[in-house]
């Protein structure tokens, strides 16, 4: 089943009555659409976190509202819509339905579902960004000139955190793996990252738990942890949040967890609040009504981008907007400290990464020392002279 | 007449003799601390309301306006003795403010509500509220008190506004997440910063258009961590320094060639300033390291940091 409503400006009427002044600029009207392929999620073990049901949504919507806005000012009108495919559905017809509406979408589904709509005839002269997927193909060899990435690359996250790790010189690591694909290419990327900066992981060890452990942890990840070599912090790989959450305080040796738990890399985590964060995360949680998450940091990313690049342009065309926002007069604030712009190779937004635990900021990566010849925020994710990205002219 | 006399002493005794103060808002510790210009030394600490952020004083000094941002108020202060007089109506998390030539309007950014709020300081009532954009913060008033700025961080713009009929008249976009704005002395130009731009856009007042972009480098620090806010001219109206947050630098800028002449090594995320009552002094408030680096405007060297309270955000000057 497809669901599609509109949000339309309801600002409109109060724009009109405020643009006494001002630079009499042409009405301009930008529609845009939010298309999500819904994904069954796997069952997990613990109930504590649903995910959301406007996952992603949300940060559209609230980037909608800080965008018109500022088009109220402009003469400036923007609309959303949202299309959301049921598992099994039709992204594709879902797809040229939207892009007859509007060249511009944020796409919420799989990698080879993003692959589908970006490779649709239709699309070729529109303007995606990716909102979900941080798979290393897209920003790589997959890479499409009318794909951008909000979301960061999963490798720019795994790299916040060695930088972290080095920083704190804990650099003796081990790793749990979790059974599915995504934990096998998560721990893939934790183990490149690793490399990159030099962080050792002495051991690997497979999740193999089929029982409810919650009743046991304490018997059984003393045990299933005591055959580590000594080291200073355990790695898991546990992409769809299932068992990580057990791992801490259970280990045989006293030492911290990172990645899926405990020390986490996130594009967007409720406990920013520097940096002019915290009216961000209220002005989410007043609309929203939960904090807000990577995956609606991402949508907000996209919409606000456009947005920035409408306004310095005065273009609704999507490729007047594609050349500003690859360009290097575009900066994008994104409440993390750093203005934010997009790799002009392979179309991912350069921002900051937050390292973070339960209840505080540890570090913003890029961290102090972590140069780069360009922008140390190019010193996460895959760099320039890797990508095999050719898409983008590079 | 002596009993006069010794009434007089006996009200004037909690001031200390001195040429003057400087007040700096601690946002994480709800205080001010008073530093004390001839020592150098912080000699008061008053307790305010919560996350204490902007601040003035009237005209003749006899009142200090405080944004209390997360008690949604501003409290007026009497400064000699500390003691909290009244509380103005603010609207919702007031952030910066400026107080008009008139002494008597005082013009509120607030941050949550994308509004302007223009609150009767006598009457203590709301007598205006104008829409501007998403988090409104810089706010500054032109000398003739004809035109008001508020500057809105995530629309990127200076709104314009006539205080004769509290509308806007003008919306010119600036870099982004502007954080500050003031009129130069004579008040022919509207100097904005914005943060994450990492500049400071001047602006023709007559035309509202823009003249210059000021931009700034200094060796050895990322371009993007050069974070334009704070902005002060000094009495002469020749120079000005700008604050660049977590470059931890205060930029000097000739106002006639907008040339940068020097950057000023100060504390960490440097936010705002103010001078000595002489302008021979300039005090910085350094957020992170929480303390106020004091500056040698004659010869642009920073001369001792003074420790103060947790997040040190606002300053002004009281001779």
């Amino acid at each position: 089943m497809e669901t599609s409503f509109a949000r339309a400006g309801g600002l409109l009427a109060l724009a009109a009555a405020l643009l006494g002044g001002g630079p009499a600029l042409a009405d301009l009207s930008i529609p845009m659409v939010y298309l999500r392929q819904e994904v069954a999620a796997p069952p997990v073990l613990s109930n504590l976190d649903p995910i959301p049901e406007d996952r992603g949504i949300a940060g559209a919507e609230l980037a909608l509202a800080d965008t018109m806005t500022t088009g109220r000012f402009m003469g400036q009108t923007y609309s959303l819509d949202i299309k959301s495919v049921a598992p099994g559905d039709d992204l594709v017809a879902a797809a040229k339905d939207a892009l007859a509406k509007s060249p511009i979408l944020f796409v919420d589904a799989p990698t080879e579902d993003i692959l589908k709509v970006a490779d649709l005839p239709e699309a070729q002269d529109a303007l995606l960004f990716n909102v979900s997927s941080g798979d290393r193909r897209l920003r790589d060899a997959d890479c499409r000139g009318n794909l951008l990435h909000s979301i960061p690359e999963d490798a720019m996250r795994t790299d916040a955190l060695m930088q972290v790790l080095l920083d704190r010189r804990w650099t003796r690591t081990v790793l749990i793996v979790g059974p599915r694909p995504d934990d096998r290419a998560l721990a893939d990327t934790l183990k490149a990252s690793a490399a990159k900066y030099g962080v050792e992981i002495l051991a690997e060890k497979d999740w193999t738990f089929d029982t409810d452990l919650r009743r046991a942890t304490g018997q059984e990840i003393p045990l299933f942890t005591q055959d580590f070599p000594d080291y200073d912090i355990l790695l898991i790989a546990d992409a769809t949040d299932d068992f990580a959450r057990y791992v801490q305080d259970n280990t045989w040796l006293p030492r911290p967890v990172a990645g899926s738990d405990g020390l986490r890399p996130e594009g967007w985590a409720p406990v920013l609040e520097q940096w002019g964060a915290v009216q961000l995360q209220n002005r989410f949680e007043k609309a929203a009504g939960r904090d807000m998450q990577s995956r609606d940091y991402a949508a907000w990313a996209a919409l606000r981008t456009v947005g920035e690049a409408v306004t310095r342009t005065s273009s609704a065309d999507p490729q007047v907007l594609r050349s500003y926002i690859l360009s290097d007069a575009f900066t994008l604030d994104g409440f993390k400290g750093r203005s934010l712009s997009y790799r002009g190779w392979n179309g991912q937004l350069r921002q900051p990464i937050a390292v973070v635990n339960a209840r505080a900021l540890v570090e913003l990566a890029p961290l102090d020392g972590f140069l780069h010849q360009v922008n140390e925020l190019d010193s996460l994710g895959l760099d320039q002279p890797e990508s095999a990205c050719t898409a983008f002219g590079g | 007449m002596n009993r006069i006399l010794t009434a007089l002493l006996l009200v004037a005794l909690p001031l200390p003799v001195a040429a003057g103060e400087i007040w700096v808002t601690n946002e994480k510790d709800d205080s001010i601390s008073v530093i004390d210009v001839d020592t150098l030394e912080v000699v008061r600490t008053i307790p305010t309301g919560e996350r204490p952020r902007g601040i003035t004083f009237s005209s003749d000094h006899s009142r200090a306006y405080i944004c209390a941002s997360d008690s949604d108020t501003v409290q007026v202060m009497d400064p000699a003795t500390g003691e909290i007089l009244h509380d103005l109506p603010s609207g919702e998390d007031p952030e910066q403010f400026v107080l008009a030539p008139d002494d008597r309007h005082l013009w509120i950014a607030n941050e949550n509500d994308a509004v302007t709020t223009v609150v009767d300081v006598e009457s203590r009532k709301v007598v205006g509220q104008i829409d501007v954009g998403i988090e409104p913060e810089g706010m500054a008033v032109s000398p003739d008190g004809k035109i008001v700025i508020t500057t809105s961080e995530t629309t990127n713009m200076a709104h314009w506004i006539d205080t004769a009929t509290n509308t806007i008249f003008a919306n010119t976009l600036v870099d982004a997440r502007p954080r500050y704005a003031e009129f130069t002395k004579g008040g022919a130009e509207l100097w904005v910063s914005s943060e994450i731009g990492g500049t400071v856009t001047v602006f023709d007042v007559a035309t509202q258009a823009e003249t210059h972009k000021i931009r700034f480098a200094i060796p050895g620090v990322n371009d993007d961590l050069i974070q334009a806010v704070g902005i002060q001219f000094t009495p002469d109206g020749k120079t000005a320094f700008v604050a660049l947050g977590p470059a931890n630098h205060i930029a000097v800028v000739n106002a006639e060639t907008y040339e940068v002449e020097d950057y000023i090594l100060v504390g960490r995320r440097v936010w705002h300033m103010t001078f000595s009552p002489d302008g021979s002094q300039l005090f910085t408030t350094n957020g992170v390291s929480g303390d106020v680096t004091v500056i040698d405007v004659a010869s642009r060297q920073p001369v001792k940091s003074i420790k103060v309270g947790r997040f040190p955000w606002g300053a002004a000057t009281r001779p």
